[in-house]
């Protein structure tokens, strides 16, 4: 059975390469590539996945998962420009396709201090940019 | 093909386990866990799978999916406190993924010969807390 949380941050972002001219920028990135970024309310949907324990009836104690998003993700990613704000975009473009996948390394690398059995296991990510934009990644 | 029709009801639970203390039932549980109990707007939703008919042009008619919904969800879950009104909620925790597992069972029986099988039932808590159910034989135990 899968288990799915959502959360919500706020963050600012710029999608600009060193690799690339200012031209290029603005091809490929437009407006998204305007020098001081730009923020949006992210929708962040996590889901766990593993069988219901037959004692408590629960896949995944979500108060945990609920502190293991905040600590891992929630903290650093909320009201930040991601730019500027977060090591893994000093040389990465904060775009929803890679921070969708550094929200994945940052929930894999303290997912089992938070749950050190077999289950729950996460099975996917989804992160909502705008209403009209959606990634969703599966574990 | 899926198609998936959506439903809701009001309901009360209380999730405790009267093999733990209140202090662990608390722990597990958190304000779910306070004896009273507490209610949320449940929203369901059934998805289907199949071909559509290629008569009818439908996989299944929603009109007598919304009506097996009422008659074996609905009715009895609707303004009810689970664990007093609603077997098997006397016996076992009224967590969201119990109550779908529940709706699952219910639900599995009128799709067992025809066009259309029961995909999943997902249940939402709240807005923010939902769970996917594919039965048991989908998911190796899980």
């Amino acid at each position: 059975m899968r288990v799915t949380r959502r959360y919500r941050f706020a963050a600012s972002h710029r999608l600009h390469s060193a690799e690339f001219t200012e031209d290029e920028n603005r091809e490929l990135y437009g407006k998204c590539s305007n020098p001081y970024g730009h923020g949006h309310d992210y929708v962040l949907d996590v889901a766990a996945i593993g069988p219901v324990d037959p004692v408590s009836g629960q896949v995944v104690h979500v108060p945990t998962l609920d502190r293991l998003v905040s600590e891992q993700v929630l903290k650093d990613f909320d009201h930040r420009y991601m730019n500027a704000d977060l090591s893994e975009f000093k040389a990465l473009v904060p775009t929803s396709e890679n921070i969708i996948r550094v929200i994945e390394d940052r929930l894999n690398a303290r997912w089992s201090d938070a749950f050190p059995g077999e289950w729950p296991r996460l099975e996917g990510i989804r992160l909502r940019e705008t209403k009209r934009n959606v990634f969703e990644l599966k574990s | 093909m899926l198609i998936t029709r959506r439903a809701e009801f009001s309901a009360s639970h209380v999730c405790a386990q009267p093999a733990l203390t209140p202090e662990q039932n608390a722990q597990l549980y958190g304000p779910a866990a306070n004896p009273s109990g507490h209610g949320h707007n449940y929203v369901l939703e059934v998805t289907l799978e199949g071909d559509p008919d290629p008569v009818s042009g439908m996989v299944f008619d929603l009109k007598k999916l919304k009506e097996l919904i009422q008659q074996t969800v609905i009715d009895s879950m609707d303004h009810r406190f689970l664990n007093y009104e609603v077997p098997p909620f006397d016996k076992i925790v009224p967590t969201t993924e119990n109550v779908a597992a529940e709706i699952w069972r219910r639900l599995e029986p009128h799709f067992e010969a025809g066009r259309a099988r029961l995909n999943n039932v997902r249940l939402y808590e709240t807005d923010d807390l939902y769970v996917d159910y594919p039965g048991a034989s989908a998911q190796d135990g899980r």
